[in-house]
């Protein structure tokens, strides 16, 4: 690309901090989010869910429930198409769409505590309350099993009688629980123990932790008699809930328009479908719109958490330091259904350092949990606690620097990862340099604090992306976005435009798109929007460069070689030619004349991605009294090649690291003997607010864009949940004494080891 | 000859055990149909649900990148992230 | 199902409408009103994303019921603006982008306006505090409190006798 990559000489507009186009609506409650939608002859949809942790549906009864007045449609998973079949790209992997549907509507059992077994439609909420009540679900309930190492076992109650585990060989005779193994690894590891001159080992768990976006999950569908549909929702991909909803209800993709709106965080939780087919069965029986919001709590009980884990970790190190050998067994929850990031857990474990052998094993073992969804880094986080905790093992054990031990192991570019990736345009190694240099770091621990350090990685991706750009007849710009923003993209993806294209920032505005007025666009996640969707902004404001450049050559009748676009202003620079400057509002006010309306459409499926690295530093300290912890000063840094808008990189590291903060110290679910959860609220689950935490620095590393990307952009959202986790930790069992090696590091944990 | 390996266990549930091998494939495309030929069912495998890295680079539902002869070859699960 | 009428003041204007007796405040504004700038993020008061002021008192609209509301002055989000000239805390959350989704930052903006009202120069500390009843699960709180405390300085400044 002549012009592609301008590595950060002459931005006028990258790099600068300017107002969120959306931002107004934002701050004034105009925003429409998914609960905000109002239809007329709007029905309430609610949910009736299993009071079990596992039980068979011996049969459900709707007769009361129908007669209720007030009631206009019921369903049950014998509403969804039985076909239901095939897979859709979705939040971690691929989702089965017989199991989505089958989470959506109980199909034969119910698997967990609030999994949906039958919905209706009424024209008030209150009517609806009473019908659910009136609907009679007979169940036979069966042993449950919670916990991921009791679900293992030989005896455990198995979920699914038609598991059995992928990935050995011979196939296993008996049905299980543990739905895939996955092993991977390199070298002699055996050889690199027996070698060793310093060996640590632990072993690690963490709790299942929730998203906790505040929205809860909330949507409008309304079926017309014709059979085409439209769905108002909020989530991190219309058109990912298209591909669900059509699938799981045997419809043409064509006949489903989802408009995407403002979505309140989503963290990956929202890349999978609950409500939208229920609401649109719902819609299709009784022809009026239907509306479904989740409550809290069946946002806890019933939507994705990520995976609670239990992991064992063993180094081996030479005397000076380097670590030569490790092994690793990750088990993780999947929940109800197969799927948990195990496999992202061992790709991501050691992804930061240089080791020679590995010998990494994971499970996906399911249980009578909700299944799990997509979470920031989905699988790395748990993963990086283990490895960074015995980390700091082999740095008390040597008596280094933690920084100065993760900087003999770190990966540089041209190292080889487990999964067969080459690292590059890496700036571990800089960002680990930067955290040492930083005024925190060089700041001696205070009196009854301690620090804690931490690395983490991610491998953002690229993938399928559309994006547009329009001009206006006065030469103003709009941008055309398939990607619902969480976080600021609309203004990123206005920015890059607004640099390809000369202009200011303030003559550039983007909306995000429904499935029917921009190409098909991959979901919002995987830190890949304002790589991808940005890589097709920017092209497509290439395509309008160039347009611009042929109109004016038309107009002064030269070649268009001769044509010089600037500052959002054509200029012919053959000097025979006497004519001004054109800006582009004088091109675009005569577009008709030549040529007519300037736009262009780009859709690519974006390779290239460039990994992300971080490192967190972390001072606390324990009120002795209560075991609680409070942190009190924490840096993160991160590789984030260029910062397009840096404010929202920084908030990007902020954000990330207090839910890598709640995730060490407070947050987990909570599941009683009878296999229930007891702590479904914001009350119980305890979230970090703001009295919890101190003012997170943030440093940006920016030496090494990513070449891929026009402007050198890396994916910057979930590095930073992948650090905190063990910064925390490391700096716990400093004032403790002891390794903590479970999380979350409650008071009542934290007390119970102290008093050891 | 382009050499193929894996990093997920669950090839082995369509080759039998066998997790490294030789193709004759000059493009992506040319080796999903190498690998389903066989080993049957493995190739739409790979090209629905997996990622490749070619010598170090990862590709993810590019079946138009062109394979080396000597390249090196990782099947890899399809990341996404959240 | 019985309603009632109820009368109060939202935002400056008199408004009449029919409540249930079990309804929040939260929904009949919402519902009724249709003034949807608050959120309902958890319904039990712990998440503050529906903070409106009622008589100049921070409350969380989904723990009210909505015929409580007869006779009182309410402030929601939707008149934090001044005839479309943007409140200091507005703009400051625009400036130090202290949003991301934005789901909670009506809840955020109208308890910390409630903060200033009655403490034109808060401490961090106090800032924090005052705010733990408002989640945020996006920003980590830390551009929030700052621009809390910049929009406090700012409307500070504009007190000014000059």
């Amino acid at each position: 690309m002549s012009d592609g990559n301008q590595g950060g000489v002459n931005l006028k507009v990258v790099g600068q901090r300017p107002i969120r186009p959306d931002g107004v609506d934002k701050v004034t409650g105009r925003a429409q989010f998914g609960a905000d939608f109002h239809l007329p002859g709007m029905l309430t949809g609610r949910i009736k869910r299993s009071p079990h942790a596992h039980a068979r549906v011996v049969s459900i009864d709707t007769r009361a429930a129908e007669k209720l007045p007030g009631v206009k449609a019921i369903v049950t998973s014998a509403d969804f198409d039985a076909g239901a079949a095939g897979e859709v790209e979705a939040g971690e992997s691929h989702a089965a769409m017989k199991e989505v549907a089958a989470n959506c509507l109980a199909h034969g059992k119910v698997l967990y505590q609030g999994h949906a077994v039958a919905a209706v439609a009424a024209t008030q909420p209150e009517i609806a309350a009473e019908a659910l009540d009136l609907i009679e679900v007979t169940y036979e309930v069966l042993p449950h099993v919670i916990d991921v190492e009791a679900a293992m076992a030989a005896d455990a109650p198995v979920l699914h009688d038609d598991m059995y585990t992928k990935g050995v060989t011979p196939k296993p005779g008996k049905a299980s629980n543990v739905a895939a193994k996955h092993v991977m690894g390199r070298g002699d590891v055996a050889a690199a123990f027996k070698a060793a001159g310093v060996i640590v080992e632990g072993s690690y768990e963490t709790a299942a932790v929730h998203q906790g976006y505040i929205e809860p999950h909330a949507c409008v569908a309304s079926w017309g008699a014709d059979g085409q549909s439209t769905i108002w929702c909020s989530s991190q991909g219309q058109f990912l809930v298209r591909a669900m909803v059509a699938k799981i209800l045997n419809m043409p993709l064509s006949d489903i328009k989802v408009i995407p709106a403002e979505i309140g965080g989503g963290f990956g939780g929202k890349t999978t479908v609950y409500l939208e087919p229920v609401a649109l069965a719902l819609s299709r029986k009784c022809g009026r719109p239907v509306k479904i919001v989740m409550s809290r709590e069946e946002v806890f009980l019933a939507s994705g958490p990520t995976s609670g884990a239990v992991m064992d970790v063993r180094l081996a190190a030479t005397k000076d330091g380097k670590i030569t050998g490790a092994e690793m067994t990750l088990k993780y929850q999947a929940g109800a259904f197969q799927g948990s990031p195990v496999n992202l857990g061992l790709m991501t474990a050691f992804a930061c350092y240089d080791v020679e052998s590995l010998a990494l094993t994971g499970y996906d073992v399911v249980s009578n949990r909700p299944k799990v969804a997509a979470y920031r880094a989905p699988g790395a986080p748990m993963a990086a606690f283990a490895v960074e905790s015995a980390i700091d093992d082999l740095a008390l054990k040597l008596g280094m620097d933690p920084i100065d031990l993760r900087l003999l192991n770190a990966v540089r570019d041209g190292a080889k990862t487990v999964y067969g990736a080459t690292v590059r345009c890496c700036a571990l190694v800089e960002t680990l340099e930067a955290i040492k240099a930083s005024p925190h770091y060089q700041t001696p621990v205070g009196k009854g604090q301690a620090r804690g350090v931490a690395a983490g990685f991610w491998f953002n991706v690229g993938g399928e992306s559309s994006a547009a750009v329009h001009v206006d007849e006065d030469g103003g710009v709009t941008v055309v976005s398939s990607n619902p923003d969480i976080g600021g993209s609309r203004a990123s993806m206005a920015m890059m435009a607004a640099e390809r294209l000369g202009l200011p920032i303030e003559r550039v505005r983007c909306t995000v798109a429904d499935t029917t007025s921009i190409g098909y666009s991959g979901s919002t996640g995987g830190s890949r929007v304002t790589f991808a969707t940005g890589m097709a902004v920017v092209e497509a404001a290439q395509k309008i460069v160039a347009d611009l450049k042929r109109r004016a050559a038309q107009t002064w009748e030269c070649d268009i070689a001769m044509v010089e676009w600037k500052d959002g202003v054509a200029t012919c620079i053959d000097p025979a030619k006497d004519v001004k400057p054109l800006s582009m509002k004088a091109i675009a006010g005569k577009s008709a004349k030549t040529g007519g309306p300037i736009a262009a459409e780009v859709s690519l499926n974006a390779q290239g991605a460039a990994a992300g690295f971080g490192v967190h530093v972390c001072d606390l300290e324990i009120d002795p009294e209560t075991g609680r912890t409070t942190v009190v000063r924490y840096t993160a840094a991160q590789d984030v090649g260029r910062a397009i808008h840096p404010a929202y990189v920084e908030g990007q590291l902020q954000g990330g690291a207090a839910q890598g903060i709640g995730w060490a110290l407070n947050e987990e679910y909570v599941y009683g003997k009878s296999g229930l959860l007891e702590n479904a609220s914001f009350l119980d689950y305890r979230m970090p607010v703001a009295s919890d935490l101190p003012m997170i620095d943030t440093i940006l590393i920016e030496t090494k864009p990513n070449p891929r990307h026009p402007f050198g952009a890396k994916g910057v959202g979930e590095v930073p949940i992948v650090p905190p986790l063990a910064a925390v930790s490391n700096a716990v069992s400093r004032i403790v004494g002891r390794r903590m090696t479970s999380l979350p590091m409650s008071p009542a944990k934290v007390l119970a080891e102290m008093a050891k | 000859m382009p050499r193929v390996t894996s990093i997920s266990g669950r090839i082995a549930d369509f080759t039998g055990g066998v997790s490294a091998f030789q193709v004759e494939a000059r493009t992506v495309r040319a080796l999903m149909r190498e690998l389903e030929g066989r080993f049957p069912g493995l190739g739409d495998f790979v090209e629905d649900q997996m990622a490749l890295a070619i010598d170090g680079e990862i590709f993810q539902d590019a079946l138009g990148a062109e394979i080396g002869a000597d390249s090196e070859i990782v099947l890899i699960p399809k990341i996404a992230g959240g | 199902m019985s309603r009632m009428v109820v009368n109060a003041t939202v935002n400056g204007e008199p408004v009449e409408f029919l409540a249930g007796g079990g309804q929040s405040l939260l929904d009949a504004l919402r519902d009724e009103l249709r003034l949807t700038g608050s959120k309902e993020g958890c319904g039990t008061g712990d998440c503050g994303a529906c903070s409106v002021i009622v008589d100049g008192r921070l409350v969380c609209a989904c723990l009210m019921l909505a015929p409580e509301a007869e006779g009182t002055r309410i402030e929601t989000i939707e008149g934090l603006a001044d005839n479309g000239h943007l409140h200091p805390l507005q703009h400051q959350f625009l400036e130090q982008a202290a949003l991301q989704c934005g789901f909670c930052t009506p809840g955020l903006l109208m308890a910390s306006k409630a903060l200033l009202d009655r403490n034109a120069d808060p401490t961090e500390s106090e800032v924090r505090y005052w705010l733990a009843g408002n989640m945020c699960r996006c920003t980590g709180y830390d551009k929030v409190v700052r621009a809390v405390m910049d929009a406090a300085a700012d409307l500070r400044q504009a007190e000014k006798p000059r």
